[in-house]
């Protein structure tokens, strides 16, 4: 049974398509990446999934209600993990916890025993009656993800949950949440610029540019694609290396950016004294060089031609154009 | 009525927490009563006014004190906006119409309680309530002080990106507000063709409905200021409930 459907969701701001025609389906159980640069419109979905937005065409269901005619359904059956924090500091966990389960009408006997229950999922018993302000970043967010799953939704919404965290709390938080989808079998959409985490969390992920999806699949299938190996070169004349390169047969593609060259091919080991041996040839100085296993960063290379970082520096550009576009 | 108590109860923590919001909204109304009530008590006479101008600027300072504190309380959801706590409560299964009257009644008790401190000040001070009935219409007039520029400063709020403009709107509108309402001169003194000013104020019904209350006097009609004010409240209720139905983040 599929958990989320989503049909040509489109949203435009003026001229600017934040969400361009975007299809997908979300299985049961499923823990679903958006993966993408900043700005690419993961978050501008996440909204119209959730209610927050409308969509200027197309449409979706989450729970099987739809998000344009059944509101409330949808928003019973989500929780919600914005981006930005959305707690109120003035209160303690507890208080925040308590406010949201009275909002979603979660009756008092059973609010107070649930509330204890989730603090203690997420290791937050202690900190109860602390006030938010005195919590650390990654705390914060984990009380956030207890708070969402207050009112037993069936569907969980992550926008980039360990956004600005440090590598240890990270790691703490990809186990909860892997322990939420297991324990209390939640489909858990999330969406991430962090490529480790989409791979290492997801069962299956949708890569995203420019309000497109470019790539769905199993992050496995999606890096088997791009071949056994990857190899990164760099060179002072990486455009005369690039034109003799791609001469080869077992050259299977090979990109440009950020003044490397990366290409894509079976059994680098072996190859690699292949390319050294014709750069010294024609002799073109190579600096370094180096061979990985596919990631997910490669398959976004090969989609979009360019690296997940040169994207983020257009972000800036895009995202101006969209506060621009709303003001109007 | 759960959600609106859930959302009343939230904003009264929040405001007895912020002991120094508390006392730092006290300091003006404080420094107007002792100023202006003792400095200038000898010097200005009112007529048919037997507690003096002491007692003439009790119910404007009063007044003062709910009209800033509610329309400041109303703004604040502008802060709820900016710290992203806004998107948790409009993501709920709730209508917004719950959540701004929860928001505006939060506000309009702070603002209550804002000028039962200052009432208890003045009671210090000497001032005599000439009957218990009539406390209890001063409360209702600070009630619908409170409900009506609550809704205003939610109104304002919902139309504001952030708190930039904050002062604009203290110095454009409620200040005047405030000066023209009658708070601190009896309106009959303006020259006759400044009368219409301040009947133009929906304050100055407020002003003179708490001054009934207290002293017992007033140069308007009770049931006048009863009937403006209420139609006023629910101009703004419906207006501040209309543009908060349309925040979009």
């Amino acid at each position: 049974m599929e958990a989320i459907q989503v049909e040509k969701l489109t949203k435009k701001y003026n001229e600017l398509i934040a969400v361009d025609a975007v299809s997908f389906t979300i299985e049961k159980g499923e823990i679903f990446g958006l993966l993408g640069p900043n700005g690419a419109g993961k978050t501008t979905i996440i909204s119209m999934l959730s209610t927050l937005l409308k969509p200027t065409s197309g449409t979706a269901s989450v729970n099987q209600f739809s998000i344009l005619e059944n509101q409330d359904a949808v928003r019973k059956s989500i929780g919600i993990v914005f981006q930005d924090q959305s707690l109120d500091e003035e209160l303690t966990a507890y208080e925040n916890m308590d406010f949201h389960g009275r909002l979603y009408r979660i009756p008092k006997d059973n609010r107070h025993n649930k509330i204890i229950e989730l603090l203690k999922l997420v290791g937050l018993t202690e900190r109860k009656d602390g006030f938010v302000k005195t919590f650390s970043g990654g705390m914060r967010r984990r009380l956030e993800m207890a708070r969402g799953l207050l009112h037993e939704p069936k569907v969980m919404f992550l926008d980039e949950p360990t956004l600005g965290l440090d590598p240890q709390t990270r790691n703490h938080l990809w186990q909860y949440i892997e322990k939420l989808n297991k324990e209390k079998e939640i489909t858990i959409i999330l969406t991430t610029h962090y490529m480790d985490e989409a791979d290492r969390l997801c069962s299956k992920v949708a890569i995203i540019d420019k309000g497109k999806i470019i790539a769905m699949d199993t992050p496995e299938k999606l890096k088997e694609e791009i071949g056994a190996d990857v190899v990164t070169i760099a060179s002072s004349d990486i455009d005369e290396l690039q034109s003799k390169l791609e001469l080869l047969s077992w050259v299977k593609r090979i990109e440009k950016h950020d003044g490397l060259i990366t290409i894509n091919l079976q059994n680098a080991e072996k190859r690699i004294a292949e390319i050294v041996h014709l750069s010294a040839n024609h002799g073109i100085a190579i600096n370094s060089i180096s061979i990985h296993k596919p990631t997910l960063e490669d398959v976004f290379l090969n989609f979009t031609g360019r690296t997940i970082r040169e994207e983020e520096a257009d972000h800036k550009d895009r995202m101006r154009m969209i506060r621009r576009a709303r003001r109007r | 009525m759960d959600i609106i108590y859930t959302i009343w109860l939230r904003n009264i923590k929040r405001y007895l927490r912020s002991k120094s919001r508390m006392i730092g909204s006290l300091g003006m109304p404080v420094f107007f009563l002792l100023v202006l009530g003792f400095g200038l008590n000898s010097v200005v006479r009112i007529p048919r006014m037997e507690q003096g101008y002491t007692g003439f600027i009790i119910p404007g300072i009063v007044s003062m004190s709910v009209l800033f504190t509610s329309v400041f309380s109303g703004i604040q959801i502008i802060w709820d906006k900016q710290f992203g706590f806004l998107k948790e409560t409009l993501v709920a299964p709730v209508s917004r119409i719950e959540i701004m009257i929860g928001q505006t009644v939060g506000g309009a008790t702070a603002a209550l309680i804002q000028g039962f401190i200052i009432i208890i000040v003045s009671l210090l001070m000497g001032l005599h309530i000439p009957s218990i009935h009539g406390f209890f219409i001063a409360v209702l007039f600070m009630i619908l002080i409170g409900l009506s520029f609550t809704a205003l400063g939610i109104a304002i709020a919902s139309r504001m990106e952030d708190m930039h403009g904050f002062q604009l709107i203290m110095n454009f509108v409620i200040f005047p507000i405030f000066g023209l309402s009658g708070a601190l001169f009896p309106i009959d003194s303006l020259p006759s063709w400044l009368k219409f000013l301040p009947r133009l104020d929906p304050l100055t019904y407020g002003v003179e409905g708490i001054r009934y209350g207290l002293l017992g006097t007033s140069q308007m009609a009770p049931l006048i200021s009863f009937s403006v004010l209420v139609g006023f409240m629910v101009l703004m209720v419906t207006v501040g409930a209309f543009l908060f139905r349309k925040i979009s983040i």
